[in-house]
Formats: C-alpha cells, structure tokens, sequence
C-alpha cells in the first residue's frame, strides 16, 4: 500500500512525458517551429508532476504518524489517561500500536481493543487518502503540463527553472543539517561549561574524566583540565607533519619535475593506493610493527620507551599523510605555468635551480594550502591514535612518551555506560567543539592561501 | 639551391655566428623541420617568417637547445655557434642557454619582484661580485630595455603586476642582463600595443650593436624595418634566405612571393 502513491506517481509522469512530447510533435509536423524540442516539453512535464507530488508524498508520510497519534489518544474513552504523566501516555501509545501490528501481550483492556481498530481505520483512510490525493494533483499537474505546450512555450528554460529548484533544495538541506550538527554541539558544549567552569577546561593541566556513574561506584572525583589531551594531540600531529612534509614535498618535487615518464607512471598510482588504505589498517601497523620496532630500538640503546608512544603513533599517521601532501603539491607544481619553467631554463638555469627559485616558490601558496588541511586531518584523525595512541592524558612534549589525543578521549568517554547530564559524557561534547574550531580556522585559512593563489595564473 | 649558396657567400665577408647543417626536427614522427642549411651573422637582426605550423618556434628553439625540454622532440644535423656544434656531448646545455638568450611570444615575466627578475640571471651564473655590481646590472638591463624610467621608483614591486608591453621588455632586459652573445625573439611583439612594439624595434636595433638577434614575426613590416637578413620557412623547410631587402623586392622562390603579397598564409 505504501507503495501505490509512488507507482501512480510514476505512471503519471511517463505518461505526462508521453502525452507532451506527442502534442509538440504534433505542432511541429505542422511545420511550425518549436521553441523547445520536443524532450524538453516531455521532460518539462515529468519533472512538474514528480518534484511537488514527491514532495507532497514524502511529507505526507512524514507527518501522518503524528497526525494519526493525536487523533487516536483524541478518541480514547474520557478519563483513561488521567493523572498519567508523557511517559506513561506514551507506553500506552506503543501499546495499541503493538496490538494494532498483532502483538498482543496478556489482556489489554477492551478500551485499548477497540483503540487499536480504530488506528487501523485511521491508517487505511491515510493510505487511501493519499492514493487520491496522488491521482488528483498529478492528473492536474498533467494537464497543466500539457495545455502549456505551444509552440513559443520555452520549455527549456522551465526545465532549468524546475532542475534549479532541485538544486536550491539540496544545497539548502546540505546546509541546514550542517548548522543542525554544530547548533547540537554548541548546546551541549554550553551544558558541559555549566557543569565544569571554561577557565578549568582551558587551561587545566589535569585530565582525568572518571566519575562514578552509579551511587556506589568508587571512582575518582573527575578533573576535566583539557591542556594535557591537546597537548597530546599536538605532539602527535607534529610528529606526523615531520614525517609527512618532507616526504611529500620531495616526491612531489621528484615526480613533477625530474622523475621519467615511466617511472612516474608506476609511482603516481601507489601513492594514490597509499591514500586509499582505510586508517584502520594503519591502525595495526601501528600497534603490530612500527610501535615494537621503536620500543626495540630505544631499548636497544639503552631508552625507556613506553609501547604506545606518539613517535609511533604519529610517525604511522605522517605516513597516511604523504599521498595527500604529495598530491596537492604535485597539484600546485603542475599548476606553475610552462612558460615560467621555460623562462627560467632559457636564462641558463638547471632543472633544480628552475624548480628552486621559480617554481617551487610560485606553487608555495598552494602547498601551504595543502600542508594546512593535512594538519587539520591530524589533529581530527582518529582511528590510528585510538588504536596507538595511550589512554592517560600527560603533561609531556616527549615523542617517545605515552600520550593521548583529544579524538581518543571524545571516543572513550562515550564508550560504555553514558547519561547525558554527565560531565563525563559533556566534556566529549566540549572537546568535539574545540576540535571543530580548531580545523574550521585552519581549513578557512588554508582555503583562502589556496584560492587567492589560483588568482594569479587563472 | 644554387641560388642559395650564392647569396650564403655574399653573407661571407660578415662574421658568421651560428651555422645550421642539415638540421632536421621531429616530434615523434611530424618531421617539423626538414634539411635546414642556414647561417646566422653576428651583429645582425635575422628575421624568420613563414605561415603558422611551418616550424619557425622549433628551428628557433634548435638553437638554445629548447627543444632538449620537449620529450618527444628530435634534433638531428649539425649546429654550430662559433665552429662548435652546440649538439655535441661536451656542450652543457645550461651553460649554451646562458650565452644565447630567449624572449618568448608571450611575455613570463617570474611572480617575483622587478629586481628579481633581472638579477636572477646574473646571480645564478655569478656576473657580479657584490651587491652594488648587480645593481648596475640590473640598472643597465632595465635602460636598454627602456624600462628603466617606468620602473626605476617601485623596483621591488613584482614583475606580474606590469602592463603586457612593460612585462615583455622585463623579459627583455632578464634576457640581456646575462649579457648574452644571440638574443632568440619568438614574436616578442605579438601581444603588444603599436607604441610598446615600436619601443621593442628600437631596442632590436640597438641591441645588434653587440649582438646576434633572431626575431619571429608574422609582420612583414617589422620584418622589413628591423632586420638585415630575412629566412622564409614554409611547410619546415627553409625555402629562401637572403638580405631583406632582396626577399622583400625580388623573391626568387615562387613561394615566398606568394606569402609576402598574401598569398599563402
Ligand atoms: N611540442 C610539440 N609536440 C608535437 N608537435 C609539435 C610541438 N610543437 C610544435 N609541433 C609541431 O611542429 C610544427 C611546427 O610548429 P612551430 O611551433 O614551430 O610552428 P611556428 O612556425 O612557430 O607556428 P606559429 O607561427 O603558429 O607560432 C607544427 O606542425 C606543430 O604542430
Ligand atoms: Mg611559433
């Protein structure tokens, strides 16, 4: 039954589509010409009838549980619900519903029988009623459609008019689920620095988030000093940007310039596999090979190295950075004109002295650009630190320390046992936000280095 | 041919710069420029002509060794600056680019500033010694470019942000500036105004006082007021070469008097 209103929705346009496409072919066989083809007057018609019935069928079916809610607790027997509070009314509701779907647990009362027939009804008139509505709007929409096609009638532009609309529409959901997402966040960030004052937050140096959750649960008191994770997040990140910016400058530089065409043909595509590696398998690599041979190493000459440091866990994520800085400054390399590179060759200069003074420092802007978002990947990475990265926040700077990152404190507070009026289980909220802020201002800054670079060649 | 040879002889008791031999340039399998025996005086303007595609970039490019950047280009034959044959293995390539500067058709200037532009030649192959001496440099540069006057109050001001004719006589004085013995233009007018082109002829003219300038042109008259000697390419080969004057007053090929009173083109 759901499936019925789609159906005649369907029918409806081929044949709106159908019947438009004849009646223009029709005037034109006359030998009038057209404004529009032909397709566009059949194409005009579909998209009339499927965007608004859509729309309408969608809404409908959105809002008809409710709909049909109130009218079913409307119909109950005077006096059932009272002194009941929401919760309660609520039970009752998904318990006629569950009769009405043919659950039936014990003996309901007779009351709540009949209330269950009764939403039945309600839900065939919905069904029905929609199918009509259907049938109607779009057998309108269909003449309508129909009696526009003319020969002068620009069909063409309608359809831009119609797909435009569409367009406005998802750009429009796009942003309004965004500013959901962050409107979300901010609301509980703001609970989160009722409980917890922002200035402890901010510049607390003490990390640790256990409070009891039960009565009885013995635990400490909570301190929520966020200085260490960020501290820790940090350390990762710059080892990552240590592993990953020379490596990828220098092979960009190497396959934009010097490599041969061979071998730049082989390595381009490994690179773009590197990128393609989920981060998880980074992930083990971390734990399984890189952190072992680090802790083997500083064992080896005689360092305490704790087994899941930040050099591993960063060192891992600068190599999942190396493709994605590569690439964008491969990018920006390619993007210096030939005529510059010939200028400088022309002058008697080497490949390298070209790359050096004019090339490289002509793509700079770009690369900066990409250098900037693979910082904010950094820091908002989140599988390979919790995966290598330690649990305990610590006041260190020292690579070959345990540390831990602000994504991996976000995922274990809101592991386990969570409510969410818990200081707890906010601060992962509070957390989220500075991150979102953080690589919100570094990519609006990189997007900017990036776009007024592409100024000056365009 | 014959005819050919004679007029290479009247050319002799000038100092001869550059010489091709059996010059031949392929891309992949184009045979872009076919057989081509030319020779380049010093302390001349030589002017190419020939309808577009018929190889005067590529033959031009032959002659810094250019082409070396396109990967499919194909040089073949012999080209000799001064007797040497710039081909040969012991010729570095980048020190060959130092002595035969280029300007191109369109102007590339560096995203640098304008004094950057000019000493950047200078500084990579050491003409001066301290900073005062490059000054000079780039200060003489820009005069003989007639660039000196517009620019000489914002020097540190990048090169991109001059007028089109501005930037191509920075590319120009660039292009001096490491004093080179033959200056390539390919079209290096093109993309100018009829003033900025008449400030860039005047500087051609007085450029061949030290040196050998080849210039490209699709303007038979800049051809006829700038340059003593005049090459007519046309499908890559080299159909006529001979003083100006000669090949604008009494063509010997059928072809080359077919283009210059617009008939191939
Ligand atoms: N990089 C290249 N790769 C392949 N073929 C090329 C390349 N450059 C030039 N050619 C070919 O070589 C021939 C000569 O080109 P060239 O650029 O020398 O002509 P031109 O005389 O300078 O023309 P124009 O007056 O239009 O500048 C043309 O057929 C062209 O298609
Ligand atoms: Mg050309």
């Amino acid at each position: 039954m759901t499936l019925a209103p789609f159906v005649i929705l369907l029918l409806a346009a081929a044949v709106g589509y159908a019947i438009n496409i004849q009646a223009a072919r029709a005037i034109r066989s006359n030998g009038v010409r057209l404004h529009s083809l032909e397709g566009f007057h059949g194409l005009f018609s579909l998209l009339l009838v499927i965007v608004p019935v859509l729309t309408l069928v969608l809404l409908w079916l959105a809002l008809e549980g409710g709909v049909i809610n109130r009218l079913l607790m409307a119909s109950l027997p005077d006096g059932v619900l009272d002194g009941l509070d929401s919760g309660a009314v609520q039970l009752i509701g998904a318990e006629i519903r569950s009769i009405a779907g043919g659950r039936i647990f014990g003996t309901p009362e007779d009351w709540k029988l009949e209330a269950a027939d009764r939403l039945i009804a309600y839900r065939q008139t919905s069904a029905w009623l929609l199918v009509i509505v259907v049938v109607l709007v779009s057998a309108a929409l269909v003449f309508f459609a129909r009696g526009k096609v003319a020969a002068e009638f620009r069909a063409r532009q309608g359809v831009e008019r119609i797909t435009l609309g569409l367009m406005v529409f998802c750009a429009v959901v796009a942003i309004f689920t965004t500013i959901g997402i962050v409107a979300a966040l901010t609301f509980e960030t703001i609970k989160f620095f009722q409980l917890v004052p922002v200035t402890e937050f901010l510049f607390g140096t003490n990390w640790e988030p256990q409070i009891p959750i039960r009565e009885d649960q013995i635990a400490a008191e909570g301190a929520f000093g966020a200085v260490p994770v960020f501290l820790g997040t940090i350390v990762i990140a710059t080892v990552a940007l240590v592993v990953a910016v020379p490596v990828g400058l220098l092979s960009a530089i190497y396959l934009n310039e010097f490599a041969p065409h061979a071998f730049r043909k082989v390595v381009k595509p490994i690179l773009e596999v590197l990128a393609g590696v989920p981060t998880v398998v980074y992930g083990f690599f971390a734990i399984l090979v890189v952190a072992p041979a680090i802790r083997q190493f500083g064992q080896s000459i005689g360092l305490d190295v704790a087994s899941n440091t930040a050099l591993a866990a960063g060192g891992v994520m600068g190599i999942m950075l190396i493709p994605f800085i590569s690439s964008f400054a491969d990018d920006a390399l390619s993007a210096v004109p030939q005529s510059l590179r010939d200028g400088a060759l022309a002058l008697g200069a080497t490949r390298g002295e070209m790359m050096m003074n004019v090339v490289f420092p002509a793509a700079i802007p770009g690369i900066v650009g990409g250098v900037l978002l693979a910082v904010s990947r950094a820091i908002g990475e989140t599988m390979i630190v919790v995966m290598a990265a330690g649990l305990i926040a610590r006041m260190t700077i020292n690579p070959l320390d345990s540390v831990t990152a602000v994504t991996v404190q976000i995922v274990t507070l809101l592991i386990g046992d969570t409510a969410f009026d818990n200081p707890k289980t906010l601060a992962a909220f509070a957390l989220g936000m500075m991150l979102f802020l953080a690589t919100l201002v570094i990519n609006v800054f990189a997007l900017r280095i990036v776009r007024k670079y592409r100024e000056i060649y365009d | 041919m014959d005819d050919l040879r004679q007029h290479l002889q009247v050319a002799g008791d000038e100092e001869v710069k550059i010489s091709a031999r059996n010059c031949q340039v392929f891309y992949g399998d184009t045979h872009a420029i076919k057989d081509v025996d030319v020779d380049i005086l010093d302390k001349t303007v030589t002017a190419f002509i020939g309808p577009s595609g018929c190889g005067k970039s590529t033959f031009l490019r032959c002659l810094n060794r250019m082409n070396d950047t396109i990967d499919v280009a194909r040089v073949e034959g012999e080209i000799l600056m001064d007797g040497e044959n710039i081909y040969d293995k012991k010729v570095d390539p980048v020190q060959l680019r130092a002595k035969v500067g280029m300007v191109f058709q369109k102007p590339n200037p560096f995203p640098k500033s304008i004094y950057d532009n000019v000493s950047y030649g200078p500084k990579i192959h050491g003409l001066a010694r301290n900073k005062a001496e490059l000054d000079e440099i780039v200060e003489r540069s820009l005069r003989r470019a007639a660039l000196w006057d517009e620019v000489k109050d914002r020097l540190q001001t990048p090169g991109t942000g001059l007028s089109g004719g501005q930037q191509q006589r920075l590319c120009i004085a660039r292009a001096v500036a490491t004093e080179p013995e033959v200056l390539l233009m390919d079209e290096p007018a093109s993309a100018l105004d009829p003033i900025a082109t008449a400030q860039i002829e005047e500087l051609i003219d007085e450029l061949k006082q030290n040196y050998s300038v080849v210039i490209v042109t699709h303007s038979m008259q800049q051809a006829a007021r700038v340059s003593q000697k005049t090459a007519f390419f046309h499908l890559g080969n080299l159909v006529e070469y001979d003083d100006t004057g000669t090949i604008f007053t009494n063509p010997q090929d059928p072809r080359t008097e077919s283009y210059i009173t617009g008939r191939i083109g």
